[in-house]
């Protein structure tokens, strides 16, 4: 799971431009579905035969990132946010533009650091002019954090685990499970940072019975944060509710009833911000039954996530239960 | 001159009916089909039976305005805006009120009778009003109706060199783009949608690409110029006389890398001047098209305007001819070679 992870966290994609982490889960899941297809909008729908109910699982390829709004006259880059990205988390960040180009964020002179906003600050590639720079990179180019992964034992730590981690789950849940007793669009989505809208599209032209999102979720387990039940190490979470979505009652109990029948240490949540897929799923068409398999996460949104791998078992051990159990709503 | 008559016409969102009787009359006997949907789109289409890929282009019928939303006893109008308005923009403007275009001024308490402390701050909207000259609430009542629409009274004129001033550019600037390439052919299923209601969420757009159901969608819009103090060059979205300009991504709508390119490619080949709209805010139609049942490919091209959304707009007219020349390429592009994506 850690190379997965390591894997999964080393490529660039931001959203709308999810072509290199698409291949890499192409390859990783030739060999354990019955097809695999890609979408107009670009989402990866892995289909494995089981059973009568359609089951949609979706896991979000996509990350936040930068996009090059304009280019001065010295090849100093300006940007705007793709998706949920704070100012105060830039400055001195590296990022990668998916042609490998890589680039440091510096802000201008800032005598409040409540004047902080995104057109302050600005991308140096180390170039000395602005046709150096359109060498490089042209304005609409999007690039994702640089930051390397890191072991720390039972928990790891790097960027786009929101949500390269609910993919590693859907990978691994596919490659392990043995009898599905459902059809299983495992569904890898794009464009969940901007606003959901690989998964609405996608249930729109699957219109599953039922869908499970998997994502990251939020922990209020470090010092002085908002109060949040959610702890990393203490399971799967089960989502309650968020922005997007309360989740189909029968929804959460048959998660509920499935981790506790395979003893999966699991805990219930709560975000009272945030949404996944799974808000866009469930109001596709006449409305589809949805739910989350959510993994805990510390610092989402940041260069550095961290997650506990008991965690992440526990949500593959989940979704590999949901996928053979039958399931009638 | 099309441009103008369209700007002087009046069509706040969710009452676009001068502005689809203009547009229907000179698709007449130019189009195969012509139909108004459900929600007031004016849907017209060529080629229905021609192979190739099934392309929508739209351009939103709909202007930024205000509404009736009370009579004061004395006669005077209160009022809300509909859709996207800087209130401080409205103050002493002259309007048209209702569907019998009552004239109207939107007024407030003036600078004499303003404490010290109120003439530091702009007047909110909830202390503005519009004075159609009526003596009571009850001579008020022989004119309009709450719920009526209120237009920005505004005579679009040709000024400068080559520079273009009206209402309502946002987007009958569009709609003029679209109306002129009625009469050029092209070699592929073509629908031509004049929308509503898209200052107040999109809402056209999205019923409209849900019953064309396309299989790319291009929308031709006006957009944001931010040449003007105290903007750096960098923060200005567009500027006048720089072409029209290519999004690659808003509030609404990723556009997808490749057609992004395609768009690029078709301007310089055929030597359009473009320039790419540098800021990410705003959302368009292309954002509802693109999330159109499993999900339809969309571009948008915006011709710049300064002033958008106020009583008076300002475009360049090279800009406005570039849009229509880079528009009518693109679709020539596409019928020859197929969808860029």
């Amino acid at each position: 799971m850690k190379e997965l992870l390591r894997n999964l966290t080393a490529i660039a994609a931001p959203s709308g431009r999810e072509e290199p982490i698409r291949a890499l889960i192409r390859e990783e899941l030739a060999k354990y579905c019955d097809e695999l297809r890609v979408d107009s909008l670009g989402n990866l729908i892995a289909f494995k035969r089981g059973g009568k109910t359609k089951l949609q699982l979706a896991a979000h390829m996509d990350e936040i990132g930068v996009v090059v709004t304009a280019i001065d006259e010295e090849g100093f880059l300006r940007f705007a946010n793709v998706g949920g990205v704070n100012p105060h988390r830039l400055v001195g960040q590296r990022v990668r533009f998916q042609n490998g180009t890589m680039g440091v964020i510096g802000a201008e002179k800032i005598d409040d650091i409540k004047e902080l906003t995104l057109d302050k600050l600005f991308i140096d590639l180390g170039v000395a002019s602005a046709a150096e720079a359109r060498a490089k990179v042209h304005v609409g180019e999007m690039a994702a954090f640089e930051h390397s992964f890191v072991d720390l034992g039972q928990r790891v730590v790097a960027k786009a685990l929101d949500d390269r981690v609910g993919c590693a789950v859907l990978i691994e849940a596919l490659k392990r499970v043995r009898k599905p007793a459902n059809d299983l669009y495992c569904t890898f989505t794009v464009q969940e940072e901007v606003g959901l809208r690989g998964a609405r599209t996608s249930a729109f032209g699957l219109e599953p019975d039922l869908a499970i999102a998997i994502d990251v979720t939020a922990t209020g387990d470090t010092p002085e944060a908002m109060k949040l039940a959610m702890k990393l190490g203490a399971g799967a979470a089960i989502k309650v509710k968020d922005v997007s979505l309360i989740t189909h009652p029968r929804v959460k109990d048959l998660l509920t009833e499935l981790a506790e029948k395979n003893n999966i240490p699991y805990q219930f949540e709560v975000l009272p911000y945030g949404g996944t897929d799974a808000g866009a799923i469930h109001l596709t068409k006449a409305g589809i039954p949805a739910g989350v398999i959510s993994i805990p996460c510390r610092y989402v949104h940041s260069p550095s996530e961290m997650v506990d791998l008991n965690d992440v078992e526990a949500a593959v051990r989940l979704v590999v239960a949901a996928m053979e159990q039958p399931i009638t709503l | 001159m099309l441009l103008k008559e369209l700007s002087e016409l009046n069509g706040v969102s969710s009452n676009e009916t001068a502005v689809r009787h203009f547009i229907r009359d000179r698709l007449q006997g130019k189009v195969e089909t012509l139909h108004t949907d459900r929600l007031g789109n004016l849907i017209a289409s060529q080629g229905q039976t021609k192979k190739g890929p099934k392309v929508m282009l739209s351009a939103h019928m709909d202007e930024v305005g205000l509404m009736v939303v009370g009579i004061e006893t004395n006669g005077l109008l209160k009022i809300k805006t509909v859709g996207g308005i800087d209130e401080r923009v409205l103050l002493s403007k002259r309007v048209l009120v209702g569907p019998q275009q009552i004239p109207g001024v939107i007024g407030a308490k003036p600078i004499h009778l303003q404490e010290r402390e109120e003439r530091q701050k702009p007047v909110p909207l909830s202390a503005l009003f519009v004075d159609i000259g009526a003596t009571d609430r009850s001579d008020a009542e022989k004119a309009v109706k709450i719920g009526d629409l209120i237009a920005f009274d505004t005579k679009a004129a040709c000024f400068g060199d080559g520079l273009f001033k009206g209402k309502a550019l946002d987007d009958r600037a569009g709609c003029a783009v679209l109306l002129n390439l009625i009469e050029n052919r092209y070699d592929l299923p073509l629908y031509y949608a004049f929308t509503v209601q898209e200052e107040v969420g999109l809402r056209g757009a999205t019923v409209a690409a849900y019953g064309i159901n396309p299989d790319l969608a291009l929308v031709v819009e006006t957009t944001s110029a931010g040449d003007v103090p105290p903007l750096k060059k960098h923060q200005a979205s567009t500027r006048l006389g720089h072409g029209p300009a290519i999004s690659f991504m808003d509030r609404t709508l990723i556009v997808q890398p490749k057609l992004v390119e395609a768009l690029v490619a078709v301007a310089e080949s055929a030597g359009i001047p473009y320039q790419f709209r540098q800021t990410t805010t705003g959302g368009t139609e292309g954002g509802a098209i693109n999330q159109t049942r499993t999900g339809i490919p969309a571009a948008v091209i915006s011709i710049p305007c300064r002033y958008i959304h106020s009583p008076v707009g300002v475009l360049n007219l090279n800009d406005f001819a570039a849009t229509i020349k880079l528009v009518d390429a693109v679709l020539k592009n596409i019928a020859q070679r197929g969808l860029p994506v």
